[in-house]
C-alpha cells in the first residue's frame, strides 16, 4: 500500500507540471486548449527519440519543451490568425499532432529501458548520499514493511515543480503576465490597453503546451517508455487536477491557486491509485474514473453551497417568524 | 491634435439591409477640446467613436493623431494614444484582477510591456494618490478584486485607468449612461476635473442633453451620418436645452422637407 501510494505522489508531481500548463490555457486565458492530448505526446516522442540518439536526457528534455511551445503556437495563431474557434484550434492542432509524433517516434511505441533517462543518471548521482538509507530507516521505525527503492525522483521532482511553480507565480505578475491575465479577463478592455491579444495568446497556449510537453518528456523518462497513445485524455487529467485542487485548496490568489492545482495534481494520482486496488475495477476503467473524479469535482461544492445557502435563508425565516410571533 | 477627414462607413453594402453608418465625416479637434457629441440613435456617434478607436476601419477617409496618419492602425496599437470609457462599466476592467493590478495594465499602455513586476512599491505609492483623488475610499482597497465593485466605483476607476496616463485622445462612449443619476452626476464631475487636470484632448458621446451643455467648450450633433450642428465658445454656453431641441427641429425639418421635394 506504502509503495504503491509512494509511486502516485511520484508521477503525481511529475504530471503537477502538466497541470499548471492547463491551468496557463483553461483558467488564466480562458482558452480550453485540446492541444495537451497531442503536445503531451509530442514531448514524450522528442524527448524519447532524443535520447535513442544519445542526446544527453536534459537537452532531449529541453529540446521536448521547445517542441511543445511551437505545437501550442501553432494552436494560438490557427485561433488568432485564422479565426478559428479556440475549441476546434486545439481538436485540428490535436489531431494533426497524432500524425506527426508517430513520424517523430517512427513507430507507435519506443521502449527506453535500455537507454539512460533524466531519472536513472540522477539515482546513480544520487546513491553517492546517505538520504535514501536515512529516510528508510525512519520509515522502517515507523513500522512500514517495504521501503521505496529511491527518493531521487519524488525530492527532486518536487524541487523542480515548485521551482516552475515560483516561476509561473512570477511572471503572472509581470506587466506581460498582467496582460495576459487580462487576455482571458476582459480582452475588448486590455486591447484598449494597448495589448496584442493575439500574440500574448499565441505565447500563452505556446508556454502552456511547453508545460504539458516537458510532463510528457519527463513521464515517458519515468515510465521507460514513449507511445503514441499515451496523451489520450490527457486535458480531461489536467482539468480533473485544476478542479480538485481549486475545490479543495482554494483560489483565493494566485500563489494558492499554482499550489493548488499541483496538489490536485497528486490527489488525482492517490484516488485513481487507490480506486484501482478495488477488485472488481481494471486499470482500463481509468478514464472513466477521471471522468466521474471531474464530475464529482464540479458538482459537489455546488451542491454543498446551495444547501449552506438553503439553510443560511431558512434560519433567517424561522428567526423572523419567532420574532413576529413575540410581537403578536 | 485628432484629425477626421472626410470618413465614410456603409454596413452591409448592396443589401436590403445597406446603412450608411457615416457619410463625409470631417471633425478636427485641436488640444485641449472638449466636444460633447449627441444625436438619436443611430445618427452614427458610436460608430464614429469606433472608427476613431480603431475597432472600425473606415471604407474611404483618413484618421490623424497629432501628425501621425493612424488609419490603418489596428486597434491595439492605436490604443497607445486613445484613453477610452465605454457604457458598460463591466467593460472598462478586469474583474477576476485587483484593483492595483488593473491600474498596472493602464500604467503600461504607452510602455513596452516587459517581464518586470507590474506593481511595485513606486507604483504602489503612485496608484493610491492617483485612486485618492477620486474620493471614494478605493485607495484602501488596493488588493481587491475589481469584481466586488459596485458599477460606480468601476467606472471611476475606469476613468481614472483610461485618463491617468495622459492620452492624447479621451473617448467617452456614453459612460455615465448606465448608472444611476448620483453616480452618474459623480462621475461626470471626476470627467470634467480629470480632463481639466490634464487638458485632455476629448470626445464624448451622451444622450443627456444637458450633460452635453454642462460639459465641454464645443458640441456637435449628429444625424444619419452626419454632423448637423457644430457650435464653440460663448455660442455654446450660450445653449440651452429649449435652444438645442429648436435647433435640432429645424435642422431636421429642413432636411425632412427636402427630401419630400425630391421624392415628390
Amino acid at each position: 500500500m506504502f509503495i504503491s501510494m509512494f509511486g502516485a505522489v511520484e508521477s503525481g508531481v511529475i504530471y503537477a507540471i502538466m497541470a499548471l500548463g492547463v491551468y496557463l490555457s483553461f483558467r488564466v486565458l480562458d482558452f480550453p486548449d485540446l492541444t495537451v492530448d497531442g503536445s503531451f505526446v509530442t514531448g514524450a516522442a522528442v524527448a524519447a527519440i532524443a535520447i535513442m540518439h544519445d542526446v544527453p536526457t536534459i537537452i532531449a528534455t529541453l529540446l521536448a519543451v521547445v517542441a511543445g511551445f511551437v505545437a501550442g503556437s501553432i494552436t494560438g495563431i490557427l485561433n488568432t490568425k485564422g479565426k478559428i474557434n479556440p475549441l476546434l484550434s486545439g481538436i485540428l492542432m490535436m489531431i494533426a499532432l497524432y500524425s506527426i509524433n508517430l513520424r517523430i517516434m517512427g513507430r507507435s511505441n519506443i521502449p527506453l529501458l535500455n537507454e539512460p533517462t533524466i531519472f536513472t543518471q540522477l539515482q546513480e548521482i544520487w546513491e553517492g548520499t546517505n538520504i535514501d538509507q536515512s529516510l528508510n530507516a525512519m520509515l522502517l521505525s515507523l513500522g512500514v514493511d517495504r521501503t521505496p527503492g529511491t527518493w531521487s525522483t519524488l525530492l527532486v521532482m518536487i524541487v523542480v515543480t515548485v521551482l516552475i511553480k515560483f516561476i509561473t507565480d512570477y511572471y503572472l505578475k509581470t506587466e506581460i503576465g498582467l496582460a495576459l491575465r487580462a487576455t482571458g479577463d476582459n480582452e475588448k478592455m486590455i486591447r484598449s490597453f494597448s495589448a496584442n491579444t493575439d500574440n500574448l495568446k499565441i505565447v500563452g497556449l505556446g508556454i502552456s503546451n511547453a508545460l504539458v510537453a516537458l510532463s510528457g518528456a519527463l513521464i515517458a523518462q519515468y515510465g521507460g517508455f514513449a507511445d503514441a497513445g499515451m496523451g489520450i485524455g490527457m486535458i480531461v487529467i489536467g482539468l480533473a487536477s485544476v478542479i480538485i485542487g481549486e475545490a479543495l485548496f482554494g483560489t483565493k490568489t494566485i500563489m494558492r491557486t499554482t499550489l493548488a492545482v499541483i496538489g490536485g495534481a497528486i490527489v488525482y494520482r492517490i484516488v485513481v491509485t487507490w480506486a484501482l486496488r478495488v477488485d472488481f475495477l481494471e486499470s482500463s476503467d481509468m478514464k472513466l474514473i477521471t471522468s466521474l473524479l471531474v464530475i464529482i469535482a464540479l458538482v459537489v461544492p455546488k451542491v454543498i453551497d446551495g444547501q449552506k445557502e438553503a439553510r443560511r435563508k431558512r434560519r433567517k425565516r424561522n428567526k423572523l417568524q419567532e420574532r413576529l410571533k413575540g410581537e403578536a | 491634435m485628432l484629425n477626421v477627414k472626410d470618413i465614410s462607413l456603409t454596413f452591409n453594402e448592396a443589401t436590403p439591409d445597406e446603412k450608411k453608418a457615416l457619410q463625409g465625416i470631417n471633425l478636427t479637434l485641436k488640444k485641449g477640446d472638449f466636444v460633447t457629441v449627441i444625436g438619436s440613435n443611430g445618427a452614427g456617434k458610436s460608430t464614429l467613436m469606433n472608427v476613431i478607436s480603431g475597432s472600425l476601419t473606415p471604407d474611404v477617409g483618413d484618421v490623424a493623431i497629432g501628425q501621425k496618419n493612424v488609419t490603418m492602425y489596428p486597434e491595439f496599437k492605436r490604443s497607445q494614444y486613445i484613453g477610452r470609457v465605454f457604457q458598460d462599466p463591466m467593460a472598462g476592467t478586469a474583474p477576476a484582477m485587483t484593483i492595483e493590478e488593473n491600474l498596472a495594465m493602464a500604467y503600461a499602455r504607452n510602455k513596452k510591456r516587459k517581464l518586470k513586476p507590474g506593481v511595485n512599491k513606486k507604483r504602489r505609492e503612485l496608484f493610491r494618490e492617483y485612486l485618492s483623488t477620486l474620493n471614494i475610499g478605493l485607495e484602501d482597497r488596493l488588493n481587491a478584486k475589481v469584481g466586488l465593485l459596485s458599477g460606480g466605483e468601476r467606472q471611476a476607476l475606469s476613468l481614472l485607468m483610461a485618463t491617468f496616463t495622459e492620452p492624447n485622445i479621451l473617448l467617452l462612449d456614453e459612460h455615465t449612461a448606465a448608472l444611476d443619476p448620483s453616480r452618474a452626476e459623480l462621475i461626470t464631475n471626476l470627467t470634467r476635473d480629470v480632463v481639466e487636470k490634464f487638458h485632455l484632448t476629448t470626445l464624448m458621446v451622451t444622450h443627456n442633453m444637458q450633460q452635453a451643455l454642462d460639459l465641454g467648450n464645443r458640441l456637435i450633433m449628429m444625424d444619419k451620418g452626419q454632423v448637423i450642428f457644430d457650435v464653440s465658445g460663448k455660442e455654446k454656453q450660450a445653449l440651452t436645452i429649449e435652444k438645442l431641441l429648436h435647433e435640432f427641429q429645424r435642422i431636421r425639418g429642413i432636411q425632412m422637407d427636402n427630401d419630400r421635394a425630391i421624392l415628390g
